[in-house]
């Protein structure tokens, strides 16, 4: 709540202008009961017609001042509040992109992505209704019964017992139904994150004909829903109604009082009409206001869920530059552990070796050995749990992050592309990347013929995710990718899974005949694609089973013979 | 795209199941207004009982108190109970539409999904549902009683007065046309922004999951220059949408408080000339302040129901797509494993051709490895063979039958496929493993895991078969593949798709894994797109793409001598 007043703050002005419009348009509402009394006390007792018609026309000119102020105050209300929800979601997509890893781990896709979405339109229709009626309706609740106050004090006593009433009620129903809100909200992302599952495994759905148990399962999700929904519903239901019955009470009261009031002559006709219509006026404002109650809490409930976010902190501060030490390795470990959060083991054990510029590193192991893990410590996605992680010599927790990612080019596992042409995706490598440089990185990369296979080459389309490319084609152009900016380390995370062996043959070759010599570390299960790297890491289960070259590790490395004769059967046999 | 006028059609129809709470609605709705208009009556007799010092009847303004308590207790039963049925139809038929959309995506041809973004789809069976769900309810809370209060209303002004009554009805037409007018606006305002906001969130679903890839590439302030780009978009689709849609409120309460104003005036001088009591002037003047409110809610329902239309819209747009072409009645039955492919040809845009003229004759049993350079249609062949996709010329047959002419389910089932997208379910382990053969036992499953190396790290995890895998997960690729290698091996199906089904998994359990294959592969079909020289070899035919075609077709041996293309692609190997 405090943090969104924040984001207000720069629309102080529509955000003070707004409520003050609408108090003013409340304001001249409030005269109109008086001066109906008037027109009847006065007019219609004396049979004076002018008097009438002169108030009448006043009436109908507090109306229109009513309708200037209001829309004004719509304007201002609107304005605040798409612009703080603007302003919001930008900040938290900018926080997103500042997440440590773990962090993004943790909180996952679909609940970072509802945060964006419908947790946003949610804060959004709260801000815009709290700007417009958060003033206005207790100030018409009060403001009438202030107003029955001046008109006799016996009778307001009604409002001041009723009104405490109402509200004891409205928050009573509230306070039953936040937390009931908040299960309607799991129980929708539970159904969002059924839909998204099964569009992302449509193949595999289909292949096992799964299709009629998802269906059943999305039906059981839905249908619980559903339940939720009606149940909360039937609560807040009463709120309309019982409010209702008080009010009419106060109603009955009023008119007793009123008529011992009239009886002893302190009270007019007129007045107990106005009192009657003062009670009416906080019925219509009441049930605004605890729809407007109603609406503000999910909206809180939706920034908190926000804010929860936002106050995720990334662990990782980020240093400056890259205090490169001449002579220096280009990527070293010394006695590097690393255990993600929250797992019980460690995934990556003691793990040391030196890489200098220009060399390359091939890291093999079997599935979760930790290889993956080793080539995201390089990059500074985690940061080591034990030991120290250097690249050329600078600690990479003292580097910035910006400085150390540009020196490396990052070829993931999963190859991820976006929405957007072939070249709009590979200038991610480098923004000013020369068409000669793409084109040599392209080349690299073996990805010629994907480019000029695709109508358009360079300019062609992809779709989110490169999903109009095969497996086989994404992976080259993330490896151009990475090639576009000449990067000074090279990561390969069994980027050639997917290529042919021919592409992968025709890809080790280019590597090693980059112009510019990065320093490279090639993670594999193959022994092909790291037989000729000049020193090999051999990983078993997180720990270092072996550093050497090739010749060196067959005599010396009982892990990396046996992963050597399992291939070597199949590649020379048969 | 549909007209508003198709989509409300559409959800009347979907209102159809619930006709019999909808009436229950309507009639506790016409109680409710009926009690709660006779209460400023019970009021202005009140009134008419207190006139001046002498002129006040207690006892009568008493029996009025008792009355209207009464009166006002039945008109809130009867809302509430009228709540509970409306919210029973529409959270009924929103799950409905919810459930229609999703068995619907379950029909859509696999075309469709590759060609929408999945966060799209999402978007509309969920956000888009939900809008309408808050569109409806409202609608349907507020359209009714809000209906006959201007109804009840007026035939109570009638009784009272018709010439008072008159001057309110010579001005409802105004209020009416001011709301409609403000709502024809602001549908194609509210359609914008729920386009705009479609697209931010596809762009979102991107950049999200993608977020460790902007990382590693410092994209982080490109990425958001862009959001920002469409951000601003939506900031100011959104500030017109609700700009516009808030003038209703202000409008309708100004036109109430002209048509207040006329009936003091003209109350007020009927009065004077004792046509009416004061109190009949009371009722009337708080009959116009509540005449206020049945015009305000249609407004905002009829503006709140276009933003929810043009939800629904959407969503019967995705249900609209056409769905794939019916099943045949055909079952294919423990089919021999032969498979035909004749003159098959396929493209996925119709001009850019793919596969031509595509035969090919496999035998029971056979083992056939697809190789090929990177998109020379490998997994295209694969597409066809499980009917995700329809050939468009030529035929395919599984034993001597025409895949069109069996059942989807029966080929597929036919097949076992490990594919190298490994895509599990949120689920246990064991779920993700029997998701084939959903009635193994624990001895068949454990055998399977064993079978296929993924008993030993599934037996390490925090709790064994019954650990939950998350769709993020913890899992590493090699694991989720032995996953769904494991899976395939506890159906064990007549014919076999394996694509690149080991890529994720270190050799040495692969080499493992290889021998449980072999045995699976024993007397199966298997269809192997494989990079893997190993795999490739112990294949009988080796089917080598180039273009969409089949450029050669043979063993190991007859092509290296044939000296071909398969013969350049196994030289690069070595070619180091």
């Amino acid at each position: 709540m405090k943090k969104l007043l924040i984001y207000l703050k720069e629309y102080r002005l529509q955000s003070v202008l707004g409520p003050l419009f609408k108090l003013l348009e409340a304001l001249l509402e409030l005269l109109v009961p008086l001066i109906m009394a008037a027109i009847i006390d006065t007019g219609v007792a004396r049979g004076d017609t002018g008097y009438i018609i002169r108030w009448s026309l006043v009436l109908v000119g507090l109306g229109a001042a009513g309708f200037a102020c209001s829309v004004t105050a719509q304007y201002f209300a609107a304005k605040a509040a798409t612009g703080v929800t603007a302003r919001l979601r930008h900040a938290l997509f900018e926080h997103i992109q500042s997440l440590d890893y773990a962090a993004l781990d943790s909180l996952g896709t679909a609940t970072l992505l509802t945060r964006m979405t419908s947790d946003m339109n949610q804060v959004q229709t709260g801000v815009n209704l709290a700007l417009r009626l958060l003033l206005r309706s207790p100030f018409v609740v009060f403001g009438a019964m202030v107003m029955a106050f001046t008109v006799d004090t016996r009778a307001a006593l009604v409002f001041a017992v009723a009104i405490p009433l109402l509200f004891a009620v409205v928050f009573a129903i509230l306070l039953t139904c936040t937390p009931l809100y908040k299960k309607v909200q799991g129980g929708l992302d539970g159904v969002l994150g059924a839909a998204r599952e099964n569009l992302e495994g449509v193949r595999v759905i289909r292949a096992f004909t799964m299709e009629p148990r998802e269906e059943r399962e999305f039906s059981e999700k839905n249908a619980a829903l559903e339940h939720m929904q009606r149940f909360v519903g039937r609560i807040s239901a009463l709120l309309n109604p019982v409010t209702y019955v008080i009010i009419n009470l106060a109603i009955v009261a009023i008119l007793r009082t009123g008529a011992v009031q009239v009886a002893s002559g302190t009270l007019t006709q007129g007045e107990v009409i106005a009192l009657y219509n003062y009670m009416s006026q906080i019925l219509v404002e009441l049930v605004k206001m605890a729809n407007l109650i109603l609406t503000i809490t999910k909206s809180l409930a939706c920034a908190k869920r926000i804010w929860q976010v936002l106050d995720v902190k990334s662990a990782m501060p980020d240093g400056a530059g890259l205090a490169a030490v001449p002579g220096a390795a280009a990527v070293e470990f010394q006695n590097v552990s690393f255990r993600y959060p929250g797992a019980s083991g460690d995934a990556l054990r003691h793990v040391s070796f030196a890489l200098p510029g220009g060399k390359t590193l091939g890291v093999i192991g079997g599935t979760g050995s930790g290889k993956s893990t080793l080539a995201s410590l390089v990059a500074r996605c985690y940061d080591a749990t034990g030991g120290t992680v250097k690249v050329f010599g600078a600690d990479v927790r003292d580097c910035g992050m910006d400085a150390l990612r540009n020196a490396i080019g990052f070829v993931p596992q999963k190859a991820q592309l976006f929405a957007g042409s072939i070249r709009e995706n590979l200038l991610w490598g480098d923004p000013e990347a020369s068409d000669e440089a793409i084109g040599e990185a392209i080349d690299a990369a073996q990805a010629r013929e994907v480019v000029e296979g695709k109508p358009g080459g360079l300019s062609y389309e992809l779709e989110a995710g490169g999903r109009n490319l095969s497996g086989g084609q994404r992976q080259r152009l993330t490896i151009a990718r990475a090639l576009v900016r000449r990067p000074k380390i090279l990561i390969l995370d069994d980027s050639a899974s997917a290529l042919d062996f021919a592409t992968d043959a025709a890809l080790r070759k280019a590597l090693r005949q980059l112009p510019y010599h990065p320093a490279a570390i090639v993670i594999s299960q193959r022994i092909s694609s790291v037989q000729f790297a000049d020193q090999i890491l051999v990983l078993d289960d997180g720990a270092p089973a072996g550093l050497g070259t090739h010749d060196e590790l067959l005599k010396s490395c009982p892990v990396y013979r046996e992963i050597f004769a399992s291939q070597n059967r199949k590649e020379h046999e048969a | 795209m549909k007209k508003a006028p198709g989509t409300l059609r559409r959800v009347l129809r979907l209102l159809r199941p619930y006709r019999a709470y909808v009436a229950g609605s309507i009639l506790l709705a016409a109680v409710f207004v009926a009690a709660s208009l006779y209460v400023p009556v019970l009021v202005g007799n009140a009134i008419d009982c207190i006139v001046v010092p002498g002129q006040v009847d207690f006892a009568a303004v008493a029996a009025c108190g008792v009355t209207i308590a009464v009166v006002a207790a039945a008109a809130a039963v009867c809302q509430w109970a009228m709540q509970a049925l409306n919210n029973r139809v529409c959270f009924g038929v929103t799950r409905d539409v919810r459930e229609q959309a999703f068995a619907h995506v379950q029909q859509l041809p696999l075309a469709y999904l590759d060609q929408h973004p999945s966060g799209e789809l999402v978007s509309r069976m969920i956000a888009d549902v939900d809008q309408f769900a808050d569109g409806l309810l409202m609608g349907f809370t507020q359209l009714f009683t809000g209906v006959l209060s201007i109804f009840g209303t007026l035939g109570f002004m009638l009784w009272l007065d018709w010439k008072i009554a008159l001057v309110v009805v010579v001005l409802t037409p105004v209020s009416l046309f001011a709301a409609k007018f403000i709502a024809g606006r602001t549908y194609s305002m509210f359609r914008l922004q729920s386009q705009t906001r479609g697209e931010q969130t596809a762009f979102l679903g991107e950049m999200v999951a993608g977020q460790k890839v902007v990382r590693v590439f410092s994209r982080e302030q490109e990425t958001l220059r862009e959001f920002d780009g469409i951000n601003d978009r939506l900031e100011r689709a959104s500030l017109r949408a609700t700009f516009f849609s808030s003038l209703v409120n202000p409008t309708t309460r100004f036109l109430t408080s002209v048509v207040y104003a006329c009936v003091g005036l003209t109350g007020a001088l009927a009065a004077v000339q004792g046509a009416i009591s004061v109190g009949a002037l009371s009722c009337f003047l708080s009959y116009a302040n509540q005449y206020a409110k049945p015009f305000n809610e249609i407004s905002g329902v009829v503006t709140e129901l276009q933003n929810a239309l043009a939800c629904a819209g959407r969503v019967f747009e995705l249900i609209d797509a056409p769905v794939q072409t019916p099943d045949a009645p055909g079952v294919l039955q423990e089919p021999s494993g032969e498979v035909a492919l004749q003159n098959v040809s396929f493209r996925y845009t119709p001009d850019r051709p793919l596969i031509e003229d595509l035969n090919l004759s496999v035998r029971p049993g056979q083992r056939i490895a697809i190789v090929g350079p990177t998109g020379c249609g490998k997994t295209t062949l694969i597409n066809l063979l499980m009917r995700f996709y329809d050939v468009d010329g030529g035929s395919i047959s599984v034993s001597g039958m025409d895949v069109r002419d069996v059942t989807r389910a029966s080929l597929r089932r036919s097949y076992g496929m490990v594919l190298q997208d490994t895509w599990l379910k949120t689920g246990t382990v064991r779920e993700n493993i029997c998701m084939g053969k959903p009635g193994a036992t624990d001895g068949e499953m454990i055998a399977a895991a064993k079978a296929s190396h993924a008993h030993s790290f599934i037996a390490k995890l925090p709790q064994g078969y019954d650990t939950v895998i998350s769709a993020d997960g913890s899992l590493s690729q090699g694991q989720r593949q032995l996953l769904c290698i494991t899976r395939v091996m506890l159906c064990l199906p007549p014919m076999l798709i394996l694509d690149e089904a080991t890529s994720s998994i270190d050799t040495r359990t692969e080499l493992r894994i290889q021998q449980a294959f072999d045995r699976m592969m024993q007397g199966r079909t298997s269809f192997i797109v494989a990079h893997r020289l190993s795999t490739i070899r112990e294949a009988d035919v080796i089917l080598v793409m180039r273009d969409g075609h089949i450029v050669e077709q043979g063993t190991h041996d007859a092509l290296l001598q044939k000296n071909g293309f398969y013969a350049k692609l196994y030289n690069s190997q070595f070619a180091h």
